[in-house]
């Protein structure tokens, strides 16, 4: 690990004042940050341990729920309004890394994990504008199983690695940020972005900028809600695809629904035009199929991960059939 | 900065790259902890901080300040095995044993996690008591790989000293 100093701040605010300069960088749990400073993918110079950061779960006056960024993935899956409100967000979350790890890791740094994209990781002999901008992509024309078929761009065809992102992608989601002139809240699907030709920057924040909590909304649909993920083995593996799912059906007709999908593109994919088909339109098994097809028309494959939009049609197909309870 | 090793106080190191996991092995010489891949990807590693399993090679030490860790050392009460030690040797838990510190460290954390009512990935409800089938062990285990495949030896030894514990 190259050198850096530690320094633990109390609240926000003194992090903010810790983190004046730009070779700073927040530390949350460290399960993937400390990774990257042992692989050099990244040398802060600076850590800023913001661990003592609000950790709480708490009622909002709307009838949401505001998450501390320091609250652990363990306590926020195993509170009981995310098991009975938000099922989707338990699951999603459940269905990651390993208990020991999500007993480390916090809601803020789970939202700023980097892609688990090999090229990004080998600093000793791949070309990676993530990591190095300008220097080219050896995954577009290399082992590219795991890696984008939404939104990539020639520059970068990475994934975000979350299952958590994907299911507050799919709850309306708001981020609240502190940085250096001040708050601001965004929706969670504008944090992160598109590679475009700027790969190296995975969200919006500004530098300096800090995630002190996200705020579910009151969302009835939610409660009737799913996370599938789809892995190469049964635990503790990242989404070849994941679809997170809510569905509200009154009179055979869908009312109500929000979608999302994993391990496709390089941020969390909220699945509007997927959204847009089934609203208003029967719950049946041809209609999810029209959905999905609709949503992917947009996908694009790499030599090795065709398989994906197929992979990913089908869960989709198969979680809203769940939750529905139509069948082929 | 001081931090608790089995009890006992420790001064934190210094040089703030330093792992738990090295701290624990290579300055306080307590070696029972594992290194396996040092990259948050087999669980050899696991220690119990304030009761919760972690992974100590993702884990800077003055992280830590203040804190409570246990390993594997820590378990047993005076010269005998922690009940848990006993069940893996009853039940064949391991072949070469590299993976064992971390394995029983996992499960007692994991033991405390069900008690409390955390769900799993392969909980059918997720608002229901935690009922610790075969099934819920494997996936609560499964951040812990045994490269030697002694999976049932080990599921069986957790699944011994649980129901003892309920017995008792």
């Amino acid at each position: 690990m190259t050198p850096f100093t530690y320094a633990r701040a109390s609240d926000a605010a003194e992090a903010l004042r810790l983190a004046t300069d730009n070779g700073a960088a927040y530390l949350g749990g460290g399960t993937n940050l400390v990774d990257l400073m042992r692989e050099t993918v990244a040398a802060p110079d600076r850590l800023i341990d913001v661990s003592n950061l609000s950790r709480a779960i708490e009622p909002t006056a709307s009838g949401g729920l505001l998450i501390g960024a320091a609250a652990k993935n363990t306590a926020l899956a195993a509170h009981p309004a995310i098991r009975t409100r938000y099922p989707v967000l338990a699951r999603a979350i459940l269905a990651g890394a390993s208990a020991q790890i999500r007993n480390m890791a916090t809601v803020g740094g789970n939202l700023l994990q980097r892609t688990r994209c090999a090229y990004f990781y080998d600093t000793d002999g791949s070309r990676c504008n993530k990591r190095d901008p300008g220097s080219g992509c050896d995954a577009r024309d290399g082992l590219n199983r795991i890696h984008a078929v939404l939104g990539a761009s020639s520059a970068c065809v990475a994934t975000h690695p979350s299952d958590m992102c994907v299911a507050l992608a799919a709850l309306d989601t708001v981020v609240h940020l502190q940085g250096r002139d001040g708050a601001r809240s965004l929706p969670f699907t504008d944090l992160h972005r598109l590679p475009g030709d700027h790969p190296q920057f995975d969200t919006v924040l500004e530098p300096g900028e800090l995630i002190t909590a996200i705020e579910l909304p009151p969302l009835a649909v939610a409660t009737n809600s799913a996370y599938r993920k789809v892995r190469d083995r049964a635990s503790y593996a990242f989404a070849l695809v994941s679809v997170a799912a809510a569905l509200k059906i009154e009179d055979g007709a869908i009312t109500d629904v929000r979608i999302a999908f994993g391990g496709v593109a390089h941020k969390p994919w909220r699945a509007l035009t997927a959204e847009a088909a089934l609203r208003g339109g029967p719950a049946t098994i041809p209609a999810f199929d029209d959905a999905a097809n609709a949503e992917l028309a947009q996908a694009t494959p790499l030599r090795d991960n065709a398989f994906k939009i197929e992979l990913v049609r089908r869960t989709l197909v198969a979680v809203l059939g769940d939750l529905s309870g139509a069948t082929a | 900065m001081s931090i608790t090793i089995n009890g006992s106080p420790a001064g934190l190191p210094d040089d703030p790259r330093v792992s738990l996991l090295d701290f624990l092995r290579d300055r306080l010489h307590l070696s029972g902890t594992k290194k396996g891949c040092d990259q948050g990807a087999c669980g050899a590693c696991t220690v119990l901080v304030d009761g919760d399993r972690i992974l100590s090679c993702l884990a800077l030490a003055v992280q830590y300040d203040g804190r409570e860790v246990v390993t594997v050392e820590g378990l047993a009460d005076g010269s005998g095995l922690h009940p848990l030690q006993q069940a893996f040797i009853d039940h064949d838990g391991f072949q070469c044993g590299y993976c064992t510190p971390g394995q029983i460290c996992s499960a007692i954390g994991m033991a405390a996690e069900a008690k409390r009512g955390v769900p799993s990935h392969v909980s059918d409800d997720l608002t229901a008591d935690v009922t610790l089938t075969r099934e819920e062990l494997q996936e609560r285990m499964s951040g812990n790989l045994c490269r030697c495949g002694a999976y049932n030896g080990i599921i069986d030894a957790i699944a011994q000293s649980l129901l003892a514990e309920t017995a008792a």
